[in-house]
């Protein structure tokens, strides 16, 4: 039976009781090997035998109708078996957590590069060829809106406040209004969108490269017309999601209807053009932030404005101002965000939505108020920090920002930066910058199940690992909880017949996933406690021994039969009582070349609070993956879209720049503070890669402006604009 | 990919024979079958010369070198007798694409690799590379990589090629062989067309012709090289602009300057004005700066590649200041220093 827990309030550290020492161990994820050796079966990896391949085919206009598909234009060629099109095919991925099927557009086409039809045939080559070769005729829309700079169809909620913005602003003794751009992104993550269709009656069972598989088994069954139990899931192994992978996708409802209507199963891998046409981008950013102070500091005045798009029928838009609203106070606070509607590869999560383009503009006008104010930005910082959240008055769960910032500077010599364009080696301008980081911490529902036998555990969940370390984590929190060596436990994840979790996304899949293993466990040690006759305080768990009230039993004899719990986790009172957000400050030097414009990031310094580390090494890793992503986003990464057609014109990684090897410094380092959030879930965990994003790039930018004077606002920070920038300056 | 038919050359001649109407030479393949798999070229025929053992190797040739069309980029990058005599070339190869494209890709090859305009990669837009007579997307497109120098209205493709600019600099010859099995030589300069009203015809090459061989004439005693190369990320990226520049000093003056330039025209763009406005000169910021406003008075931008001019402009004057040692040239090139 599944025992659901609400967390309504802090409960107790049982983790840092328990005796076998593996939680927060850095140890090696167990997957790894197989991963390196090519014997970890990502979606596409399989291939049923009698499969055919797909290719999906996009549409070519920016908006209208398709008015027909010749499939006698590839009928003859060698080797194509049909083509599928019809009201089941979607317009774009769902978005995370949505439960139900996305925009299903039948013969409209909403945005040039939209999947439209599935040529299907007996090899990917053959597939290619014909999708190429598809004539589709279209009665195409006049005057289409793909600029969101110049679109009409704006939609804006009232402002969010607290307190009296203007007011503020305007008694204010010093006040800056800046206006920043940050460039539209894709995740592009290393495996391509696919999935292998395969029907038994009208069973269906779909591989695929998905994050959150309780909410993508109903989007599929919905975008299909089936009930949900008819639809398993797989997908044991994620190369990467960054949120591309948070919902169902046209490739898994195409293969699935040329699978149930060829009654064969059918294999439908995006190109890496379709990845970037098709799979929702992080929409460009405009923003303007307002910061008012007094002469010693004190924050009196924050206001960020943010206008964003998407496309028609998505709810999302870039949650551009959401740290704005709680990692500093103010007597003043305003948030207006405007959305405008555009026909475009559509937008969604993309890691960090909010934090990682909000903050790059939040933490460089915080420098350029610092700069203002003649005072330092590490302390400007510190003299704003708010004992509550400042929009919702909730008392935060755990904060260390304070502690992070001055232990941040403190190692990254921060007392040595210099006054701004005086430090030169050879043509290269070298400078030290810092930034805040914070990104909002969650709990989601999530279920896991907890096998003991006499020789070891099994945890399933339907949780996946999308590169993350979820099987390194979940296994070393159920072998502390029943005192076993880590080989001992075999984590079982990405299959919708095990008990649905969270799915991986904003960070909080080790918070749920964690915590559901982690009382699936605990409810297996009350039996024991039970079966010793103790207490559950009483018992302790180490190295396949149970002891308690005296008496010491080796495991094996006293779990005679599998003793399985099953248990469910979901956000409480503490939730409404409490702010929980991870924080940190982010550190970097870089080097400025005088006359080129580049930018090389030599050393970056994480320093982190993100509650309970459940394994050093994972973590560290997602840090730093997030820390690389901030850089990209400073300095590197643009998703350009063609003014006419609004279609991607950077529709590889050729000419989407995600940072290469050589722009990432040797010297990157990542600093956790110890810290427990008893607010956040059973475990005290907090979500961390997300955090590692979160202020880096503005980190890299101060830093800019210290090297050489260059501030630039519209990002990414490439050497055309430093140049400009530069001159700008007159440095 | 559409279906093709493949043999494979043992010699020249062979080669020769087995080319024909709709076929294509592919030796490391790093170019064509990118474009191949999207459908950008469809040759109906691939003729293999990688096992053509004329087309192999590095020779002396005089005080200059003969380097096989088969060589590869990191086999030429890594020679001894380049690194010492012609370090512009190792340095501009370098600059290049990844160790794993470099392994593969070769000399003549990577001469006749195609532009990355992604107009060019996109068959859904107009393009009169691909499609004579279709229209040019990009002219209204946007696009960072686009040429500055050398454009028409039906074409602002840019030559992708660092390892070209640098064998410009050098005043290389490209070894031509007729389908009858002559020889002809041409400086790689004129290896390319500019576009005009065909944009699809790249290279002077007639049908059948291949390049056999680079021919480097002797190093100059003495001369100061240097690569320059500013793009969107510090590697694994096509250039913005690139600079060779290959000077010669005598006692605190420039005696000759030879400049090629990258990541701005159809092929690597040469400007001799630029170059004599460098003789005689006093090395400094101001003369420097006089070359490269003489360059860049010939630039056509489109409104996404204004920045070209004053980047190639600081470029020029970065890479002449590392020749004439106003700059100390920092580790790895141009790259910052970075600590283990």
């Amino acid at each position: 039976m599944t025992k659901t827990f609400r967390m309504d309030e802090a409960q107790p550290r049982l983790l840092d009781e328990t005796g076998q020492g593996i939680v927060g161990a850095p140890l090696d994820r167990p997957e790894g090997p197989k991963k390196v050796s090519g014997r970890a079966h990502y979606a596409a990896d399989g291939l049923p035998e009698g499969a055919a391949h797909g290719v999906l085919v996009r549409a070519t206009i920016s908006r209208g109708r398709i008015t027909g598909i010749d499939e006698s234009s590839v009928s003859g060629l060698g080797g194509v078996i049909g083509v599928f099109h019809g009201p089941e095919f979607l317009r774009n991925p769902a978005q995370g957590m949505a439960g139900e099927a996305p925009v299903q557009p039948g013969d409209e086409v909403h945005y040039h590069g939209q999947p439209i039809a599935l040529v299907v045939a007996e090899s990917f080559e053959a597939a290619r060829d014909a999708a190429q070769r598809l004539v589709v005729s279209y009665e195409a829309e006049e005057g289409v809106e793909t600029d969101p700079a110049s679109a009409s169809a704006l939609e804006q909620d009232d402002p969010e406040t607290a307190g009296d913005f203007d007011a503020a602003f305007a008694a204010s003794e010093v006040t800056l209004d800046r206006s920043y751009a940050t460039a539209p992104q894709v995740a592009a993550a290393m495996e391509p969108h696919a999935a292998v269709a395969e029907w038994e009656g009208d069973s269906l069972t779909l591989r695929g490269a998905l994050q959150m598989l309780r909410f993508n088994k109903d989007e599929l069954a919905d975008s299909l017309g089936i009930p949900a139990e008819k639809v398993r899931i797989l997908a044991p192994y994620v190369g990467g999601g960054f949120g591309s992978k948070l919902g169902i996708g046209p490739e898994a409802v195409a293969a699935a209807l040329a699978a149930r209507a060829l009654g064969r199963p059918v294999r439908v891998v995006m190109t890496r053009q379709t990845v970037f046409d098709a799979v929702l981008r992080r929409s460009e950013t405009s923003q303007r932030l307002r910061l008012g102070a007094d002469r010693d500091g004190r924050l009196r005045a924050l206001s960020h404005d943010d206008r964003v798009s998407n496309i028609e029928g998505e709810g999302f838009a870039e949650p551009v101002s959401q740290a704005s609203q709680f990692l500093y106070g103010a007597d003043g606070l305003s948030f207006a965000q405007t959305l405008a509607r555009v026909s475009r590869t559509p937008a969604g999560s993309v890691r960090a939505p909010g934090e990682a383009v909000g903050m790059l503009a939040l933490e460089q006008a915080m420098d350029e108020l610092a700069e203002a104010l003649e005072m330092c930005p590490v302390e400007l910082r510190l003299k704003n920090l708010p004992e509550k959240n400042p929009m919702t008055g909730q008392p935060f769960s755990a904060t260390r920002l304070a502690d992070c910032l001055r232990e941040g500077a403190d190692r990254f010599g921060w007392a040595d930066r210099k006054p701004m364009g005086s430090r030169r080696e050879g043509e290269w301008f070298v400078g030290m910058g810092m930034a805040s980081a914070a990104r909002s911490n969650m709990l989601v529902k999530s279920a896991a199940r907890v096998r003991l036998g006499a020789d070891g555990a099994v945890v399933e969940t339907d949780m996946t690992d999308i590169g993350t370390g979820t099987y390194a984590i979940l296994g070393q929190i159920a072998a502390e909880m029943l005192g076993l060596r880590v080989e001992q436990v075999e984590v079982r994840l990405g299959d919708t017949s095990f008990p649905g979790a969270s799915g991986s996304g904003g960070s909080f899949g080790a918070n749920s996933a964690g915590s559901a293993t982690f009382l699936a466990a605990k409810a297996i040690r009350e039996t024991l406690a039970g079966r010793m006759g103790c207490s559950l305080s009483e018992l302790t768990l180490q190295d396949g021994i149970a002891r308690g009230g005296n008496r010491e039993m080796p495991l094996s004899e006293l779990v005679e039969e599998e003793l399985v719990e099953e248990a469910s986790v979901e956000a409480g009172d503490t939730s409404e009582s409490h702010f929980s957000s991870g924080f940190g400050a982010h550190f970097a030097e870089v080097a400025v070349h005088a006359y080129t414009g580049e930018v090389r990031v030599r050393r970056m310094l994480g320093v982190m609070a993100m509650g309970r580390i459940l394994n050093e090494k994972t973590a560290r890793s997602q840090a730093l993956g997030g820390m690389i992503w901030g850089l990209g986003a400073a300095l590197t990464e643009e998703m350009a879209h063609d003014p006419r057609t609004g279609h991607v014109v950077t529709r590889d990684l050729a000419n989407y720049h995600v940072p290469a090897h050589a722009d990432v410094p040797g010297d990157m380092t990542v600093v956790f503070l110890e810290e427990r959030d008893d607010m956040a879930n059973p475990i005290q965990t907090k979500g961390i890669g997300e955090l590692g994003i979160s202020g880096a790039g503005a980190a890299i930018l101060n830093a800019v402006r210290n090297a050489c004077g260059a501030r630039v606002y519209d990002m990414p920070a490439t050497p055309d604009r430093v140049i400009a920038a530069m001159e700008a300056a007159g440095s | 990919m559409r279906d093709f038919e493949y043999s494979r050359a043992e010699t020249l001649s062979g080669a020769a024979g087995q080319m024909g109407e709709g076929a294509s030479v592919i030796a490391g393949g790093t170019n064509l079958l990118d474009l191949m798999k999207i459908q950008v070229m469809t040759p109906s025929r691939l003729v293999d010369i990688s096992r053509i053992g004329e087309l192999q190797g590095i020779s002396e040739d005089g005080d200059g070198l003969r380097i096989g069309a088969l060589v590869t980029n990191s086999e030429l990058a890594a020679d001894g007798r380049i690194r010492s005599g012609w370090p512009l070339l190792s340095r501009a190869i370098l600059a290049g694409a990844s160790a794993q494209i470099r392994n593969k890709a070769t000399t003549g090859g990577n001469l006749l690799q195609r532009t990355r305009c992604p107009y060019f990669y996109d068959t859904a837009m107009a393009c009169n590379k691909r499609s004579p007579g279709e229209g040019c997307a990009a002219q209204e497109g946007v696009g960072r990589m686009l040429a500055i120098f050398g454009t028409s209205e039906h074409c602002l493709a840019a030559h992708p090629s660092d390892m070209a600019v640098a064998l410009a600099a050098l005043r290389a010859e490209v070894e031509i062989r007729s389908k009858e099995g002559e020889t002809r030589c041409l400086p790689v300069t004129e290896l390319y067309r500019l576009p005009g009203d065909r944009p699809d015809l790249e290279s002077v090459l007639e049908p059948g012709e291949i390049i056999t061989a680079v021919r480097l004439p002797a190093p100059l005693a003495d001369t100061r090289q240097v690569y320059k190369k500013v793009r969107d990320r510090a590697s694994y990226a096509f250039a913005l602009v690139s600079v060779a520049a290959v000077l010669e000093m005598e006692g605190d003056r420039i005696a000759s300057a030879s400049l090629a330039f990258g990541g701005v025209a159809p092929r690597p763009w040469t400007d001799p004005e630029a170059e004599q406005a460098l003789v005689g000169a006093a090395p400094g910021d101001e003369a420097f700066g006089k070359a490269a406003d003489v360059l860049i008075e010939q630039a056509h931008c489109h409104p996404d590649t204004e920045f070209k001019k004053p980047l190639l402009r600081r470029t020029l004057i970065a890479a002449l200041r590392e020749a004439t040692g106003l700059a100390k040239p920092a580790t790895g090139a141009s790259t910052a220093r970075i600590p283990a």
